[in-house]
């Protein structure tokens, strides 16, 4: 994937944004959810994910949220699918020295990497992380 | 017609840029900017005059704290009060919240508050948890469709169980003006008291609490061009000797004892313990004499003539929806078809144009307009036909695209 491909980078976050994979609720009894809100913007969403053991069975999210938020997540939620956690925790690193404009390992991140000039824009690296903090909590909280 | 050269130069923000671009300011609802009287008020007291009010007995203080007490009487003057019935809060939120605490031993197991689903968090949320307190219980006003207070239904809602009537004069939202003259009119012939949220509305239509008859009456001075940290609580002196203080300390007792026995002061000194905002509430006088000096009226018929401007240009753009197309105010909130709103907003930011994106504190509003997040436009006295103008391109031209592209 050419990260220096602008055109690539808008469509990707303009399908993620206009077509949000797995955007449904999840009420299972083993479907654990996490509500985030940003102080610093409007989005407002709600993040299921079930885990069987040490691997994410399902990622699914719900709620009113701008292109950023929206598509970081609909990619998040393809990314960790059927990965172990270790495996979840590698990509959430990557992702993050991504965003905080280090080096970080482009193949990992997938289609992530249309995210890696978010970093330039300090006002909406929360957006681009609001589903990747909801996914690290659950995982945090998993291992408790 | 205004002298906006005039007004516009002073106010030197509006020289300044924002991404590079001539700063448009369409955020009024949320501050107001700032003439040069009253950055030259602030600059002076804090440079050579910083010292505190009603303590020294040194010439300085005794100058600044005469200062500060003509400031009471301007404000009073420019709402038709009497002197001692203006209070110095923070801001509309402290004054809203010191009148539903110090009004909460009135209420009694199933009394009302009547309030809309309108009006913003700092007038509703001091009273939900009044309520809650005193086992009372809120009650809305019922709405038209389009979310004005429907005053057919006005004599049903005022019953035998509402004690208070708590609302936004007009809404920072939807820019109506509410009908409050009646409202207060059919509220008095029932023993009832009515409180108004004026931060919407003092700094943009004349206001007269006498002519009104309000009881009581809260705002903030930075949506009035005045510094931030200062607003007035206004109250009927009968209602504000009823007032209990939620805020305790120096300046606010005459006399207290070993004993915990408190005598306060008088009112409406005794609801402003602690050192205030002395610089921003001096400063509220220039902005107050910038406000006389364009003339409440025709801030006003400014205010409307841009919405028109801005709503007649963007009639036939089939991408914009727009919420409140009556509104009476320089307020307009809208979306663009597929961009959410804050992306919008960044766009137009990106362009120089300041607007709010959001629920814009009003977390009821949508059972009134159907939606969460909007755009709001909001005018005010110094902005122009041309940065009407400006918006209208901006918003002709945007797409999802090109919000997409500011992050690549």
């Amino acid at each position: 994937m050419d990260i220096n491909d602008p055109q690539l980078m808008r469509s990707i976050i303009m399908d993620h944004y206009q077509y949000p994979r797995n955007r449904r609720e999840c009420h299972d009894h083993d479907c654990k959810s996490v509500h985030m809100n940003s102080e610093s913007c409007i989005d407002d969403i709600m993040v299921y994910v079930k885990l069987d053991h040490d691997i994410i069975k399902d990622f699914s999210f719900t709620g009113q949220a701008c292109t950023i938020s929206t598509a970081s997540t609909s990619i998040l939620s393809e990314l960790v699918k059927g990965k172990t956690l270790n495996e979840a925790k590698q990509i959430i690193m990557e992702y993050r020295k991504m965003v905080n404009l280090e080096s970080f390992d482009a193949e990992t991140l997938e289609e992530a990497v249309a995210f890696s000039n978010i970093g330039k824009q300090a006002n909406r690296i929360k957006c681009a992380l609001i589903g990747w903090d909801a996914l690290s909590q659950i995982i945090a909280e998993s291992e408790e | 017609m205004l002298d906006l050269n005039h007004i516009r130069a002073q106010f030197p923000i509006l020289k300044t840029k924002m991404s590079g671009k001539p700063l448009i300011y369409f955020d009024n609802a949320a501050t107001t900017l700032k003439p040069q009287g009253v950055i030259n008020d602030v600059t002076r007291i804090l440079s050579t005059q910083s010292v505190n009010i009603h303590r020294g007995d040194y010439q300085l203080s005794y100058d600044i704290s005469n200062e500060y007490e003509e400031v009471r009487r301007s404000v009073a003057k420019f709402i038709n009060a009497d002197v001692n019935e203006i209070v110095f809060t923070s801001g509309a939120t402290e004054g809203l919240n010191a009148i539903a605490y110090g009004l909460e031993h009135h209420l009694n197991e199933g009394d009302v508050i009547l309030t809309t689903h309108t009006d913003h968090a700092s007038n509703l949320l001091p009273w939900f948890e009044v309520a809650k307190r005193r086992k009372a219980k809120i009650e809305y006003l019922k709405l038209t469709k389009e979310g004005r207070i429907d005053l057919s239904k006005l004599d049903q809602a005022l019953h035998s169980k509402v004690k208070f009537i708590t609302l936004v004069h007009v809404s920072n939202v939807l820019g109506f003006i509410n009908p409050v003259e009646d409202i207060i009119r059919m509220a008095h012939q029932r023993n009832m008291a009515v409180i108004l949220d004026g931060a919407q509305s003092v700094a943009h239509i004349k206001m007269d609490v006498k002519a009104l008859d309000v009881d009581f009456l809260a705002w903030s001075g930075h949506k009035m061009c005045s510094p931030t940290g200062v607003g007035v609580l206004y109250g009927k002196k009968e209602w504000l000797d009823q007032l209990k203080s939620i805020k305790l300390g120096g300046g606010a007792n005459a006399q207290f004892n070993e004993h915990g026995e408190v005598i306060l002061k008088s009112v409406p000194t005794r609801f402003e313990a602690g050192t205030p905002a002395i610089e921003s509430t001096i400063a509220l006088k220039s902005a107050l004499q910038f406000l006389q000096s364009v003339g409440m009226h025709q801030i006003h018929e400014h205010e409307v003539l841009l919405k028109n401007h801005f709503l007649s240009k963007i009639q036939d753009f089939k991408h914009i929806t727009v919420y409140n197309p009556s509104t009476d105010t320089g307020i307009v909130i809208f979306n663009v078809e597929g961009i959410f709103a804050q992306d919008a907003a960044a766009y137009l930011s990106s362009h120089g144009i300041a607007v709010r994106a959001g629920n814009h504190c009003a977390k009821l509003i949508h059972h009134v307009i159907g939606v969460t997040e909007t755009l709001r436009a909001s005018f005010y006295v110094y902005n122009t036909v041309e940065e009407v103008d400006h918006l209208v391109e901006v918003l002709r031209e945007i797409t999802l695209e090109k919000c997409v592209d500011l992050y690549i």
